[in-house]
């Protein structure tokens, strides 16, 4: 292979370096209008009233505009296929504000500053109501957050708005009752997982204009172009027709951008006043007006025999979807699905879920999707269990573990058809030294270091609904266009397509170009997330290639006179015979030839959605040191071992990994949102929510154990979730290890450790 | 409310301005308003160096700088080393480090004033000189392989000469 | 976000003062990384940076600081390192990172007496002296313990001495502000112990540096230390609970004393 399996360079990396301005508001145009947004200080309120005439008198002020402005249709700002699983539970500005956060009005000025001035002087009253802020005490509490009589479900979710319940569900596998009463031992714990925030670099932001057509543009900082497209005219009461989204470069989005947040404002504010219009958010406004992680609490309750041969599982899920249902009843699912299918040895399974809503920010989507959560109190449970069985906690992972090709009925029937877990265990059982070390080792009066490990599954797409195509054009010099509607966040999609799209083709990389993402232009893609794209679009190239290169054949052999069958083609000329001997003709030429009269242009399109979602494998452990006196915890290694099936560009797999894994380290032992007694988040900033620092974290060391999928593009599985998931339970476990502190709640603080982990 | 509008005159990268500012302007707003758009912006707390820019040389947050204040100084931007950040950038894209690329012009920014202020960091002081600089996507690790191996490759980059 | 509707850069401390007493809406711009985040209008920022008040000097039996030097200048000063040892560099260099300590000021971090200021904790235990434009010379022990009043601090004087210091923090992140923060000095008159981010303003221990002798055993560290958790009161907010960062103060002096008398 000559592109596959190499760690070829970003396409883009030279101009991001170098700090091109290639970024949503780096292309704004001068004249836009300043949007922005006044927001609900109470958690659960309804707008008495609201007088905009003094802000809209202001110098500059372009419109104020309130819930007597916006079409009353509700929808979801889930980027999810239609039709979305999430409930149509929003208006662009509602009477009801639902968490303290919430939009209660659109101020669009010539400046910042008279923007700023008119918020201001919006009078708004309301009549405070009482917020579920609870999530243990959500179910039938006396307060509805959802009493609207158009509040609307697609399909059955297992809601019941009026009991503030957005989804639930049970799956179960086998008789679990009998399976318990057999078992040996019985764990039943519950486990606490926080909102985390995305964070990623650049916040949400949109900028928009009308186009010569009379047509809504809508420039955005998105995972997910074609749904805003679709949201955005539902939303605003258009025709999808009359809404074009441009994609350009992404600061990151982690899940974040993979619901609408910042589009609607300024849209809303060029269709009412026709001029170009645009949204940034400030940092705040991310924390506080977007969709974080779903807090989850999870308990688990695992039966074995005395041997350690898991009898039954059971996971049982509280979701907290905040105030609205954004990807509330999907997240949850992945809680039970990523985690129990691990353990496919055990005779019995059962999961059942609640999702709830509360009056806090609406949660989302982030990196790992409710696996993550899932992750933490499965990977915890079963080191609880080996501590009950008296069992090394890896000996008995490997004793329950999933094998490639067997059926995975906690994984949606589906059959395993690349696995290295099994590897990936006792390759990084050796890289971080766990015979040397585990359970701890005793390096001076006050500190240990400590082992622990934890092991993750994710998906590869969302099988039998993800959708993407691709078209390839050969153009007139024979180089080529490779057109995806995929959106590359800073992952490297982009460039990884064309990789595959290189190989297929068999030329240089250099004669791919990869187009922006334009819902004018570019093919269909339900966009970039579900760690759908190498998979998915992926798969989608590499049928397009071949196409093409059928055309390209079939067009050569007209030209030769010869049968297409005879025909071979290796990139550079299409011959017949040998390459040097037999006739044959350039794809230069040919391409050239084809664009002067002809009317053959060549281009090839291919769509795919795959019937199955290959999970990937990671077995992740962390070494730390922990100070014995203050209960700190450092991590000074962890060893990440990944089986994504074949990582098509080695170095940006790697990267993803690394980055992944410091969002987990963070996510285990930093990042953590708060809300206080009124409702009002208490973070909201990256001086109260610390993400990690490069000073915070010891040295990551990744390894790869390639299985090779059947239904993937060369093999390939995926890799961008699958990162996030083992750090915390990991981490977990090695503070148990070092000093008996089970903590079943995250963030791991010093002080948690310290005081013994009184949690519970 | 009245507002007088100051004076200021400074350089950027090299070249004269003058200008009349609003006293309460950033820096950020000033540089990004007169086109330098390398500079990102990504909190509003100076918490994540995003905004990194030179005054007089030093490294310092543009999101935290009144434009009146550089009244006299120098300012460098990403956009005044573009050679050097381009030589870096080879070794950043060697690694797949860059990523999004939204923390990387301030990152750069500091990367550049770093080997100024330090002879021959060793990865520990790399990493406390650069902990002002966030980064969500990459967690770190491969930023300071290119990093170091950025300045290991240096003795053989001088002879090519001029930079700025 | 906050407004200025004029900005000043002052020729003399003088004017500085005039400015500042002509409007009750002026003020000094310090850093600026706390004002940028606020929303207050002011009329005119008084820009103090061209008077010179950014140098560290040696008057021979004092080093004296200028409130505009940064704190970058102060991690990085030879003259505070060898008459101080690192207590200065290990207060400051975990506070965000060098771009936000180029601009940091010295005076910006003492006069706005945040709580959480690792570097006050440090100045306390070395018998640092403020000066102020009208209020004259005082102790900073003194005035970290008064309101922020409508005056200019100029400089900060500390005394040379033979000293032996150490500071110690606990954070929950490395960039973060503290949890707690622990100063200590050892001169020949004795020990001086200082605590920040109780969470309230830093403050001496005399009583319980009092206890300790040159060379302390074991059993009178734990005395201190107990008397440490007595004389100064610890409070809860979102970084540490009362009684974790008592606990912390035991730990923290403990090491302290060990890293002086190694």
């Amino acid at each position: 292979m000559k592109y596959v399996n190499k760690g070829v360079p970003k396409l883009d990396a030279m101009a991001l370096v170098t700090g091109r301005p290639v970024y949503t508001d780096d292309i704004a145009p001068d004249n836009c209008l300043v949007v922005k947004v006044l927001r609900s200080p109470h958690a659960f309120a309804k707008i008495t009233d609201i007088d905009t005439d003094a802000a809209k008198g202001l110098p500059g002020v372009a419109c104020v505009l309130t819930y007597k402005d916006v079409p009353e249709h509700r929808f979801t700002m889930a980027g999810q296929s239609f039709p979305e699983p999430s409930p149509y539970d929003r208006l662009i500005l509602d009477r009801l504000v639902r968490y303290a956060g919430d939009p209660v009005a659109v101020v669009a000025a010539r400046t910042a500053r008279e923007a700023d001035r008119a918020l201001k002087a919006v009078k708004v009253s309301y009549e405070v109501l009482e917020p579920v802020l609870d999530p243990e005490n959500a179910l039938d509490h006396p307060s509805v957050i959802h009493p609207e009589d158009d509040y609307h479900v697609n399909f059955d979710i297992g809601n019941d708005a009026k009991r503030n319940l957005c989804s639930s569900g049970e799956f179960s596998f086998g008789d679990v009752d009998a399976a318990f009463a057999r078992s040996d031992v019985v764990v039943d714990r519950t486990y606490r997982t926080k909102a985390n925030n995305q964070a990623m670099m650049e916040t949400f932001r949109t900028f928009s204009y009308m186009d010569h057509n009379g047509r809504l543009t809508l420039v955005s900082a998105t995972q997910i172009p074609f749904h805003v497209r679709r949201i955005a005219a539902r939303a605003l009461g258009i025709p999808k027709q009359k809404i074009r989204v441009i994609k350009p470069r992404i600061g990151g989005g982690f899940g974040a951008k993979q619901t609408v947040v910042s589009e609607l404002f300024p849209a809303l504010v060029t269709l009412k006043t026709g001029k170009p219009a645009k949204m940034v958010f400030t940092r705040r406004e991310s924390f506080t007006g977007s969709t974080s992680r779903h807090a989850m609490r999870i308990r688990v309750r695992l039966g074995a025999d005395q041997a350690g041969n898991l009898q039954a599982i059971h996971v049982d899920t509280l979701s907290n979807t905040g105030a609205y249902g954004e990807h509330g009843p999907t997240t949850v699912g992945l809680s039970g699905h990523k985690s129990m299918p691990l353990y496919n040895k055990a005779k019995a399974l059962k999961f059942t879920y609640n999702v709830v809503y509360t009056n806090t920010m609406s949660a989302g989507a982030f990196r790992g999707y409710g696996a993550t959560q899932g992750c933490f109190a499965m990977e915890s449970a079963m080191d609880e269990l080996a501590g009950e069985l008296g069992m090394d906690p890896l000996a008995l992972r490997l004793k329950n573990l999933v094998a490639q090709g067997e059926i995975m009925p906690g994984y949606y029937g589906e059959k395993l058809n690349a696995c290295t877990l099994d590897q990936c265990i006792c390759r990084g059982k050796e890289l971080v030294g766990w015979d040397d070390t585990y359970p701890f080792q005793k390096i001076s009066d006050t500190r240990v270091r400590a082992v622990g490990a934890a092991i993750t599954m994710q998906g590869s797409g969302i099988a039998g609904i993800d959708t993407a195509s691709v078209e390839i054009r050969l153009q007139d010099d024979g180089f080529y266009t490779l057109m995806i509607g995929a959106a590359d966040m800073g992952t490297g999609c982009d460039t990884i397509l064309a990789q595959m799209a290189a190989e297929v083709l068999c030329c240089d990389m250099d004669r791919i170009i990869v187009s922006q993402v334009d819902t004018d232009h570019s093919p269909y893609d339900t966009g970039s997330y579900a760690s759908s794209t190498t998979f998915v679009t992926g798969t989608s190239v590499v049928k397009a290639g071949k196409a093409l290169i059928r055309k390209i054949t079939r067009e050569a052999a007209k030209k030769l006179g010869l049968p297409p069958e005879d025909l071979e083609f290796d990139g550079t000329s299409v011959f017949a015979g040998t390459k040097e001997s037999g006739q044959r003709i350039a794809v230069t030429d040919l391409a050239r030839e084809l664009a002067v009269g002809k009317g053959a242009c060549l281009s090839a399109s291919a769509t795919h959605s795959s019937p199955v979602s290959p999970p990937p494998f990671m077995a992740g452990f962390a070494e730390i040191e922990l100070d014995l006196e203050t209960g700190k915890v450092f991590v000074l290694n962890y060893v990440g071992v990944v089986d994504c099936g074949t990582p098509i560009n080695p170095n940006l797999a790697r990267v993803q990994t690394e980055g992944g894994i410091v969002q987990g380290i963070g996510m285990a032992l930093f990042e953590d949102i708060t809300y206080n007694a009124s409702g009002k988040m208490m973070n909201a900033s990256f001086m109260q929510y610390k993400i990690p620092s490069r000073l915070d974290i010891g040295n990551i060391q990744v390894a790869f154990e390639s299985s090779y999928e059947p239904s993937g593009p060369f093999g390939a599985k995926s890799i961008g979730e699958v990162v996030i998931n083992t750090p915390a339970p990991a981490i977990a476990n090695a503070i148990a290890n070092a000093c008996g502190v089970r903590l079943r709640q995250l963030p791991m603080t010093a002080e948690d450790v310290f005081m013994g982990g009184c949690n519970d | 409310m009245q507002v007088n509008k100051f004076k200021v005159s400074c350089t950027i990268n090299g070249a004269g301005y003058e200008e009349e500012i609003a006293p309460d302007l950033l820096l950020i707003d000033f540089l990004r308003g007169l086109g330098f758009l390398s500079i990102k912006q990504g909190c509003d707390t100076t918490n994540c160096g995003l905004c990194t820019v030179w005054v007089d040389d030093r490294p310092v947050l543009s999101c935290a700088v009144p434009a009146a204040r550089i009244h006299g100084k120098a300012v460098t931007t990403l956009e005044g080393v573009r050679e050097k950040a381009e030589a870096f950038a080879g070794f950043m894209a060697e690694q797949g480090a860059d990523q999004c690329g939204f923390c990387s012009p301030g990152l750069v920014m500091n990367i550049l004033a770093m080997e100024k202020e330090l002879d021959n960091p060793s990865p520990e002081e790399i990493r406390a000189y650069l902990a002002g600089n966030l980064c969500r996507c990459t967690g770190y690790a491969s930023q300071m392989r290119a990093i170091e191996a950025y300045l290991a490759a240096r003795p053989y980059c001088k002879p090519r000469g001029g930079d700025q | 976000m906050f407004e200025l509707k004029e900005f000043c850069a002052v020729q003399s401390l003088e004017q500085a003062d005039r400015l500042l007493h002509s409007d009750r809406k002026n003020v000094i711009l310090g850093g600026m990384l706390w004002m940028r985040m606020g929303t207050r209008q002011f009329h005119t920022g008084i820009d103090l940076s061209q008077l010179g008040l950014d140098r560290i000097k040696d008057t021979g039996d004092h080093i004296e600081i200028g409130a505009m030097t940064c704190l970058r200048q102060v991690e990085t000063s030879p003259v505070l390192e060898e008459n101080f040892g690192t207590i200065f560099k290990d207060a400051v260099s975990g506070i965000v990172g060098v771009q936000f300590r180029n601009l940091a000021t010295l005076g910006g971090s003492v006069f706005s007496r945040f709580s959480f200021s690792d570097v006050s904790t440090a100045l306390l235990v070395l018998g640092t002296r403020v000066r102020l434009y009208r209020g004259g010379d005082m102790p900073l022990s003194d005035f970290l313990e008064t309101s922020p009043g409508r005056d200019i601090l100029v400089s900060l004087s500390i005394p040379k001495q033979t000293i032996d210091t150490v500071y110690l923090s606990h954070r929950k992140s490395a960039t973060d502000v503290p949890v707690l923060g622990a100063a200590l000095a050892r001169t020949p008159q004795g020990w001086h112990i200082a605590l920040g981010a109780r969470p309230s303003r830093a403050r001496l221990a005399p009583k319980a540096a009092g206890l300790l002798p040159r060379v302390p055993d074991p059993e009178q560290v734990e005395a201190a230390c107990a008397a440490v958790q007595e004389e100064l009161g610890f409070g809860s907010n979102p970084r540490g609970s009362e009684a974790y960062r008592r606990h912390l103060a035991g730990v923290l002096i403990k090491r302290g004393v060990r890293a002086i008398c190694r």
